[in-house]
C-alpha cells in the first residue's frame, strides 16, 4: 500500500489527537467502526452557540483511518453543527487521495462526525 | 552499522546467497546448453549441472536423486501433487485431507478439485496452530487418497509432527504430501524417516533464485504416480513436461547444499536472535500475544499481535523495517490472516499481528533496532487508540456495541 504525502503527513503529525471529557456538556462525542473490521474512530467536539470551537480524535485503524480522522478534526473547527453535518467521506477522500480500499475510511469519518453531533445534540436535548 | 531498509520478512522470499549466484553465472551464456539435448556438449554440460543439482539436493532430503522432479515453485508443486495424484488415483477414491492452516497454493487447488467432484476435509487447529491426529485418523475413510499437510506454517512457523502423519498415512495406504517450502532447508527434512510420499519446495525461500523449486516424488515403497498438469515433450519422468531452468536449478542445488551444511548452526544462531526480540517485546509491552506454538515453530518466525493497534499502521510507523502484518489492511480482500483466524485469534488481534521473519543476513544490531522501534511505534499508536484508552478506563470492548461496518 503506498500512501500520498497527506496521509503519511497526518498519520505522522496527527492534529488534534487526544480526548475531551466525555462527561462535559460541551463535548459531542461519537464512536465508530468494530475491532473487528480493523477500525475504531472516536471523534469528540467541543461546541458552544452552535459552533464547533475544538476537536479531538483517536483512532484505531490503518494510516488512511487515521488521517482521515485527523484531517475531520482540522475541517470541523470553527464550522456551525449544519455545516460539519455537510462534511462528506467524498471531500475527504479527495482531499487525502485516497485509493478505492480504503474509501471506507472517509466513510467512518464523516460518520464520526454525524454521532459526535448527534451525542451533543441529545446530551442538550437538542435532538 | 545499520544498513536501511532493514529486512525481516524471510518467510516472503530471501534474497540469492552470493555463493548460489556464483554458481549459477556459468550457465545463463557460457553453458548455455538445453539439458534434454543428448547429441552434443552443450546439452552434456547442463545435463551434468541437473545432475549435481539433483545430487545436492537429495542429500539435504535424504531421496534418491531420480526422486526430484524440477518445477517453477511451490505453486506448481503444489499443484502437481495435488492435481496429479487427484487424477492418477481418482479410480481408487476421491477423498482429500488437507488442513486450513494451508498456504493459498493447496487450498484453491483443493477448492479447484472439489469443483471437479473431489471431496475435500480440511482438518482444523487447534489453539497452537497444530493439527490433532486423532483429528486426522478420524477423517481418513476408504476414499482417502491424499493427505496434505504443510511442515512449516508460513504465518505462524508452526511446525506439524510430519512424522507422526508420514505414519498415519503409511497405515492406512494413504498417498502423503508435505508443503515443505517453509522447512526444507531451515530444519532437517528425511523423507524416509518423516514418511512423505511428495514433497514440495521451492528456491527462493532458501537464498536461491526466484522462478525454480520442485517436488518430491516417492518412487519405492509405494512408488507414487503423478497425472501430468502440463502436456509436453515429457520431461521430468513425464511429470512435468517444459525445458529445464538450467540456471535456476544449478541455483536450488547449490542453497540446498549450503543449508546442509549450515542449517543446524544458523537455527541456533536465528533461535537466540528470535528469542532476544520476542523477550524484549514482550517485557517492554504489556498486552501483546505471541500466535502459534511456542515451541513448534521455526527459529525465523516470531508472529505477535499486540492488542489495540493496527496491523497496517503499525507497519507505516515502521517504513524502514520490511515486515507483514496479518492485518486485512494489507490484503485486497480486507479479511485478516485466515491462519490466525483459524487459531481462534480474534479478528481485532489478527488485524494487529506482526510477522518478523529472520534469516540468514539478520544481525544483532538489527534486532535490537527493531526491537526498539517496535515498542516505540506500539507506544505512540496506543496513545493514539481509543481501544486502548477504553481498556485502560476499565471497559470492557467484548461489552461495546460497536457500529459494523
Amino acid at each position: 500500500m503506498s500512501y500520498s504525502k497527506k496521509v503519511i503527513d497526518h498519520y505522522s503529525n496527527p492534529r488534534n489527537m487526544g480526548s475531551f471529557d466525555k462527561g462535559d456538556d460541551e463535548v459531542g462525542t461519537g464512536i465508530v467502526g468494530a475491532p473487528e473490521c480493523g477500525d475504531v474512530m472516536k471523534l469528540q467536539l467541543k461546541i458552544s452557540g452552535g459552533v464547533i470551537e475544538d476537536a479531538r480524535f483517536k483512532t484505531f485503524g490503518c494510516g488512511s483511518a487515521i488521517a482521515s480522522s485527523s484531517l475531520a478534526t482540522e475541517w470541523v473547527k470553527g464550522k456551525t453543527i449544519d455545516e460539519a453535518f455537510e462534511i462528506k467521506n467524498t471531500e475527504i477522500v479527495t482531499e487525502l487521495n485516497l485509493p478505492p480500499v480504503k474509501i471506507h475510511c472517509s466513510v467512518l469519518a464523516e460518520d464520526a462526525i454525524k454521532a459526535a453531533i448527534a451525542d451533543y445534540k441529545k446530551k442538550n436535548n437538542e435532538g | 552499522m545499520l544498513k536501511f531498509p532493514i529486512y525481516m520478512d524471510y518467510h516472503s522470499t530471501t534474497p540469492v546467497d552470493p555463493r548460489v549466484l556464483e554458481s549459477m553465472l556459468p550457465y545463463f551464456s557460457g553453458k548455455f546448453g538445453n539439458a534434454a539435448s543428448k547429441n552434443h556438449s552443450f546439452g552434456w554440460d547442463a545435463d551434468e549441472a541437473i545432475s549435481k543439482a539433483r545430487a545436492q539436493i537429495a542429500q539435504l532430503i535424504a531421496c534418491n536423486p531420480k526422486e526430484v522432479v524440477f518445477t517453477s515453485g511451490a505453486t506448481e508443486s503444489d499443484n502437481l501433487a495435488l492435481k496429479g495424484v487427484a487424477h492418477m488415483y481418482r479410480e481408487k477414491g476421491n477423498h482429500i485431507i488437507t488442513a486450513v492452516t494451508e498456504h493459498k497454493a493447496i487450498l484453491d487447488t483443493a477448492k479447484r478439485l472439489e469443483k471437479e467432484g473431489f471431496e475435500v476435509t480440511y482438518l482444523p487447529v487447534d489453539s497452537d496452530g497444530l493439527i490433532n491426529l486423532e483429528t486426522l485418523k478420524a477423517a481418513i475413510t476408504d476414499q482417502t487418497i491424499l493427505i496434505s499437510i504443510m511442515l512449516a506454517n508460513n504465518e505462524i512457523g508452526v511446525i506439524q509432527p510430519i512424522a507422526e502423519i508420514g505414519q498415519i498415512a503409511k497405515e492406512k495406504g494413504v498417498v502423503f504430501h508435505c508443503d515443505a517450502t517453509q522447512g526444507v532447508g531451515k530444519i532437517p527434512v528425511n523423507v524416509d524417516e518423516m514418511g512423505i510420499d511428495l514433497m514440495s519446495f521451492s528456491a527462493h525461500k532458501i537464498y536461491g533464485p526466484k522462478g525454480v523449486g520442485g517436488l518430491y516424488v516417492r518412487r519405492k515403497k509405494p512408488r507414487v504416480r503423478l497425472a501430468a498438469v502440463m502436456d509436453g515433450g515429457g520431461h521430468e519422468r513425464g511429470m512435468r513436461s517444459g525445458t529445464l531452468n538450467v540456471p535456476g536449478i544449478v541455483g536450488l542445488g547449490k542453497a540446498c547444499e549450503i543449508a546442509e551444511k549450515e542449517m543446524i548452526e544458523e537455527e541456533l544462531r536465528l533461535t537466540k536472535m528470535r528469542n532476544k526480540l520476542q523477550d524484549y517485546i514482550m517485557t517492554e509491552l504489556d498486552e501483546v500475544y505471541l500466535n502459534g506454538h511456542p515451541e513448534n515453530r521455526l527459529a525465523q518466525n516470531l508472529n505477535i499481535s499486540f492488542a489495540y493497534v493496527e496491523g497496517e499502521s503499525l507497519m507505516m510507523g515502521l517504513k524502514e523495517i520490511a515486515l507483514s502484518s496479518g492485518s486485512a489492511c494489507t490484503t485486497a480482500t480486507l479479511e485478516p490472516s485466515y491462519v490466525l483466524r483459524a487459531l481462534g485469534v480474534g479478528s481485532d488481534l489478527a488485524h494487529s499481528s506482526l510477522r518478523f521473519g529472520l534469516g540468514r543476513f539478520t544481525t544483532d544490531e538489527e534486532i535490537d533496532y527493531v526491537g526498539k522501534r517496535v515498542v516505540e511505534a506500539v507506544t505512540r499508536l496506543r496513545e493514539m487508540s481509543p481501544l486502548y484508552e477504553m481498556a485502560k478506563e476499565g471497559i470492557d470492548l467484548k461489552s461495546v456495541q460497536w457500529t459494523e461496518h
